[in-house]
This record gives C-alpha cells, sequence and structure tokens, in this order.
C-alpha cells in the first residue's frame, strides 16, 4: 500500500471505532444537559437496545425491529427513572449518579437472565460480513456509515428538539435552573422522565446500528460506556455535536496510535491525550468553562 | 446467581446443618464432585457448556445406578470467569464440602489461581483449560483434559508449511488465553521455521480490529495471519480482514471452536482454519473411528436437550467427568489417594477431545493427533483436507 493510502486506511478504521464512541456518547450527553446526572447505566441502554431489536428482526422486517427496540428501550428509560429517581429528586446528584451505576449492573443481570450469555448481532443494514465501501485506495464497511447516519440524525434531532420545541427549552431550562424552571410552571419531573426516556432510545439506536460491527452481548454495556464518557468528556459535556467530535478524535487517536506503537498501547495512548486535554481544558475541548454555568445542585 | 446454582447453594447449605461427615460417614451416601465454571461472565461460552454437560452427565450415570453402586453429587459453582471467586469456591469445596475432586475451572488464569491451593491440600484437580503452565511444572494433584496449546501451534504451524507459509502475523487477545497462545507461537516459531512479522496484541473487549489489520496489510511479505483469543474478536478480526481487503488464509486458535463466533463471522468465517478436537466434526468421523461412539452420543445427548450446538468446551467438563468416574470404578471406592493413583493409570479412555493415556509424569494425557485440523465451509465445520 502506497503511504498516502494507507494513512488514509488508519484513517478509516478510526472513524470505525469512532463513531461507535459518538453514538453512545450522544446519549451520556442528553440525561446530562437535562437533568446534570452522569447516567452510568448508558452503556446498558446500548446493550438492551441491541438485544431487542435481534430478537424481534427473528419476527419482523429489520427496521420494524429497530423501531421496536428504540421504542421498547426508551419505555424501560422512562420506568426506571419513575421507580428509582422520582422519589429521590431531593438528593444530591452524586446519589443520582451511584444509582445509575447500581442500574447498570441489575440491567445486566437482567439481560444475562432474559436473554443468556451468548454474542448474537443483527444483519449487517447494507451488504454484508465482507462488504466494503472503497475510499480511493482504503476501505470502510457500509455499515459505519450507517452509525455515522445514526449520529448524525441524533444530532440534528436533538439540535431543533432542544433549541426549537417548547418541550426542548423546558428541558433546558431544568438543567440550567430548576427552581426557576419550576417557578415557570415546568414539571421538572416530568422532564426528567422525559431525558431518561429519549436517552434511552438514542442509546437503543446506537446499539441497533453497531450490532453488526461489534456484535451484541450482555456484558457489552460497561465498555461502551467507558469509552462513550471518555468521548463525552473529551469534547465538552452537555453538546451533543462535541460528543461527536470527541468520539471520532478518540478514535482517530487509537487508530494513529496502532500506526506507531504497539496495539497494547492504544488505550494508553488514547487516555493520554484525554488526560492532556482536561488539564489545558478542564471543560472538554467544546464544552463551556465551568463559571458560565453554575448549577444549583 | 442462576436458578442453578440458587439451587445447588440451598442445597448445600441444608447440607451443611447435618454434622460434617466423618471418613467412615464418606463411605455411604452420594460421593461428592465439586465443579467450578464461567457459566456467566466474559468466559461464559466456555463455561455455560461445561456446567450443562457436567449436569447432564452426572444425570445421567445416577439414573443408571451411579458409580460402585453409589450416586454421584455435582456441587457446582459459577466462577464468572473470576480468578478471586474461583480461589474462595475452592476453598469452600475442600474445606467445608470435602469433596472428592474438583473439575474446572473453565479459563486458565483461573486454574492458576487454584493449582498450589488444590496441591496443597491433596484435592484432584482436573481442569478444562488449555494452557501448558497447568501441567508444566507437575503437580501431584492437578490433571487437564483440554488439549495442549502448544499442540494447537504446532499443527497450526505445520499445516502453513504445507502450504509454503513461512512469514505470519500473530494477533492475540490481552487476557490468559492470549498470552499464553502468543508465548507458544512464538516460542514454537524457531524450531517450526517460521518467522513472525508483525505480532500485536489487542483488548479482549476490542469492537473493531481494522486499525491492527492495516498494519498487518503494511508490512510486507506476510503471508498469513493467526488469532489467537476466545473473545467475539475472533468474529471481527475475519469481518476485518476482508472489508479492508487483506486477502491472505486466516488461522484461528481452537477457541474458534465454536459455531456461534463462524455465525456471527458469516461469509467472512469462509475457509477460515483451526485447529480442534473431534467433536466439532462428529458427523464426518468414519464410523471404525475410536472417538465415534463417544463424541455422537454426547452430541446427541447434548443437542437433544439444550437444543444449541455442542462445543469443545463442554466436551471438556465430559472428559474430566469421564476420567473420574474410570479412575472411581477403578479405585473401588472414593479414597482420594487412590483415586488419583488410579488417574494416573488409565490408559486407551476414549473422550470427546480424544484418547486419554495419563501417566505419573503426563497429566495431559493427550497427544498431538487429538487436533484435527478444521475449516469453515457454507457456514459449517468441517475437516480441512489439503
Amino acid at each position: 500500500m502506497d503511504p498516502g493510502n494507507l494513512a488514509l486506511q488508519y484513517f478509516l478504521s478510526g472513524i470505525t471505532k469512532g463513531s461507535i464512541y459518538a453514538v453512545v456518547a450522544i446519549g451520556f450527553n442528553l440525561i446530562y444537559s437535562a437533568t446534570g446526572v452522569l447516567n452510568f447505566a448508558q452503556g446498558e441502554f446500548v446493550m438492551l437496545g441491541g438485544m431487542v431489536a435481534v430478537t424481534l428482526a427473528q419476527f419482523v422486517p429489520l427496521p420494524v425491529a429497530v423501531t421496536g427496540a428504540i421504542l421498547a428501550v426508551a419505555v424501560v428509560g422512562c420506568l426506571l427513572e419513575l421507580l428509582f429517581f422520582r422519589k429521590l429528586r431531593h438528593h444530591s446528584i452524586l446519589h443520582l449518579i451511584i444509582i445509575t451505576i447500581g442500574l447498570s449492573i441489575v440491567i445486566q443481570e437482567a439481560a444475562l437472565h432474559l436473554w443468556d450469555e451468548k454474542v448474537r448481532s443483527l444483519p449487517y443494514f447494507t451488504g454484508n460480513e465482507i462488504s466494503s465501501v472503497r475510499v480511493f485506495g482504503a476501505a470502510i464497511s457500509p455499515q459505519v456509515l450507517w452509525v455515522l447516519g445514526a449520529v448524525g440524525v441524533s444530532v440534528a434531532g436533538l439540535h431543533v428538539f432542544l433549541r426549537y420545541t417548547l418541550k426542548g427549552r423546558a428541558m433546558r431550562a431544568c438543567s440550567s435552573n430548576p427552581e426557576a424552571a419550576m417557578l415557570a410552571g415546568i414539571n421538572i419531573s416530568n422532564m426528567r422522565t422525559l431525558a431518561f426516556g429519549l436517552s434511552a432510545g438514542l442509546g437503543a439506536l446506537a446499539g441497533c446500528v453497531i450490532s453488526p460491527i461489534t456484535m451484541t452481548h450482555y456484558e457489552m454495556g460497561g465498555g461502551l460506556a467507558i469509552k462513550g464518557f471518555a468521548a463525552a468528556i473529551l469534547g465538552g459535556l452537555g453538546n451533543p455535536m462535541a460528543a461527536v467530535v470527541g468520539g471520532l478524535l478518540v478514535g482517530v487517536l487509537e487508530a494513529a496510535s496502532v500506526r506507531y506503537l504497539p496495539a497494547a498501547y492504544n488505550d494508553v495512548s488514547a487516555f493520554a491525550i484525554l488526560l492532556l486535554v482536561l488539564f489545558v481544558r478542564p471543560h472538554g475541548l467544546f464544552g463551556a468553562p465551568a463559571g458560565a454555568q453554575v448549577r444549583e445542585h | 446467581m442462576n436458578p442453578l446454582t440458587a439451587i445447588l447453594t440451598l442445597g448445600l447449605s441444608l447440607s451443611l446443618l447435618a454434622p460434617a461427615p466423618s471418613l467412615a460417614a464418606a463411605n455411604s451416601g452420594p460421593i461428592k464432585i465439586g465443579a467450578i465454571f464461567s457459566v456467566t461472565g466474559p468466559a461464559s461460552f466456555l463455561g455455560a457448556p461445561a456446567a450443562k454437560t457436567a449436569k447432564m452427565l452426572v444425570d445421567k450415570i445416577n439414573n443408571e445406578g451411579g458409580v460402585n453402586g453409589r450416586k454421584l453429587q455435582l456441587i457446582l459453582k459459577d466462577s464468572a470467569g473470576s480468578p478471586e471467586k474461583a480461589v474462595s469456591f475452592a476453598k469452600q469445596l475442600i474445606e467445608e464440602e470435602q469433596v472428592l475432586a474438583i473439575i474446572g475451572p473453565s479459563t486458565s488464569g483461573e486454574t492458576m489461581q487454584i493449582k498450589a491451593l488444590c496441591e496443597e491440600n491433596q484435592m484432584i484437580l482436573i481442569s478444562c483449560a488449555a494452557a501448558e503452565v497447568i501441567v508444566n511444572p507437575l503437580a501431584k494433584h492437578v490433571f487437564k483434559v483440554a488439549p495442549k496449546d502448544s499442540h494447537a501451534a504446532v499443527l497450526i504451524y505445520r499445516t502453513m508449511k504445507d502450504h509454503g507459509i513461512r512469514k505470519v502475523a500473530v494477533l492475540s487477545s490481552n487476557d490468559g488465553f492470549g498470552a499464553a497462545g502468543k508465548k507458544q507461537l512464538e516460542d514454537l516459531a524457531k524450531a517450526e521455521g517460521m518467522e513472525i512479522l508483525v505480532n500485536e496484541v489487542y483488548d479482549k473487549q476490542a469492537t473493531d480490529l481494522t486499525d491492527i489489520l492495516t498494519k498487518v496489510k503494511s508490512q510486507p511479505g506476510v503471508q498469513a495471519v493467526v488469532n489467537w483469543s476466545i473473545v467475539p474478536a475472533q468474529s471481527i478480526v475475519a469481518k476485518n480482514m476482508r472489508q479492508i481487503g487483506l486477502n491472505v488464509p486466516l488461522y484461528q486458535s481452537h477457541g474458534f471452536a465454536n459455531r456461534k463466533y463462524a455465525e456471527q463471522a458469516g461469509v467472512a468465517a469462509e475457509g477460515t482454519l483451526f485447529p480442534a478436537s473431534r467433536i466439532v466434526v462428529g458427523d464426518e468421523l468414519a464410523d471404525d473411528h475410536p472417538q465415534k461412539k463417544v463424541v455422537t452420543s454426547y452430541k446427541q445427548e447434548y443437542e437433544k436437550l439444550f437444543n444449541e450446538d455442542v462445543s469443545t468446551f463442554g466436551g471438556h467438563a465430559y472428559d474430566a467427568l469421564l476420567v473420574i468416574v474410570e479412575a472411581l470404578k477403578k479405585a473401588g471406592g472414593p479414597d482420594r489417594e487412590k483415586v488419583r493413583q488410579a488417574i494416573e493409570g488409565i490408559q486407551g479412555l476414549v473422550g470427546t477431545a480424544g484418547v486419554f493415556n495419563f501417566s505419573a509424569t503426563d497429566h495431559t494425557g493427550l497427544s498431538l493427533d487429538a487436533f484435527e485440523m478444521i475449516t469453515v465451509k457454507n457456514g459449517k465445520f468441517t475437516v480441512y483436507r489439503k
């Protein structure tokens, strides 16, 4: 391979990984924007989305299965909020975060019992296991384009929702100043439920589009959540577009690291750069400095 | 905790209420056999079929009247692949349950954690994991029934040589299985006349390997890729190679001997070569093959009962129990030292993984011919013929 094509191939494998991190990171962001909670069960929403879709796909066409999975997991997200968070709204953010860690373990165990320990996956949306799209001298799986598509749709949808709809604006209001939002007649609890449902749905969408690439099994959530979280932090929490850039960046950094160092070091290099960025810009690449958005929690 | 372990643990706690069994009391009642498998967790594809198999076989033996007129009692523990849990379960089985022998654990990492513990307590351990270090250096009470890593590596290299392949790329996962295989491939390369041009380790949770494979592609002269892991990456590596157009043969370790992985890789798995015991190709064995009967009957019973394909990993549990039962019959009763000696005397015992010939110095019992080179054809495993 000539050097140009080689570099491009590394870049495309970085994009492949990065798109996975990005699509997971978006869900992280929404709950954070709306509630200030870092939801460590986000990886489990991704896993559930994949699991439900794989199960449904045995009976119905793929698009229906994916839609069904998104709706089902969104409902699960709402229910979890109603069951575990609603009663606790006067507790600190820290309590809520710890609860999400507990939830992630519970969901994982539940998935193990509902399904089993086996690895499964959705079929490739376009082509099959060996198809690839040629980009000059390099190649990328068409499924990555689907993941990037899902990223685009999620980001655009969220942007429109949060900026231009009443519900979306109300959600942002709850995040920036809960008391004022309450005084303005916004039902904070319902907004939180909505945010959990939406995040869970976005997670499920991510779980469906990445399933052909990464495959789906009950334990996949933890690893994805860590990478997705890193991506969200790198980009700057609270901004979906920043999460996407953060995700792609982490992926490309990992791939670039493999080019020069043994592959065993790729996490080390990615996280070293993450730390460096955070030293210089503690609020992430695109996040607003902490002072600009004081939280009343 | 799954229902199975729950029931077993309940039974166990009830049995604890009874007075501790003295040696005399051990002459009646069921013979206790401990089992530690990673039924859940990252190595569940090893442990889950093993636990099912062990349960199935013990039920079968008991329905047929037990061994020497006494029933077997299986005490199954789910280690979830964690060495710490394996250690505490091993202690429990040794001290509280006073089992005759322990079968499992499923992974080499867990086995190595309890090897010394079992040796100190003179507890017979029949491991279902593959690594060489389990039986080398030799421990008097520690045996294993899974074929050796080194045999798999030798068979892979020899098949390559038949195809004129001399220069390879080695990929392995960063867990015990991957590390052990990587070491065997490195150690044996020189003796077998192979040259390793790329040698990379990836995370066991890797979701995509195109970057590492790009590195392989950019290295001139690589004639084949060997991947050594037991994680889903086995399917990912096959897919990614085809996606980026790395068109050299792919060899995998015996970890690929689970149809699930070939299924997940779909058409990308076609032509993948890997060593495995004959259980995955039971239908293809000649009727007069010594393993035909054992392999076919295990396969039929398992697939009927659990509605899933047999794998070599469940087979290891089958063989471990078979070894204990055979030794029990020879020893005449559950005297641990006599049983241990009887195991060392086992010759020509036909199991799912091959024909076992143990001795005082060989606690593996299997030879190189326990492995067959298998390939994937139309989504099915089939014996590889040049």
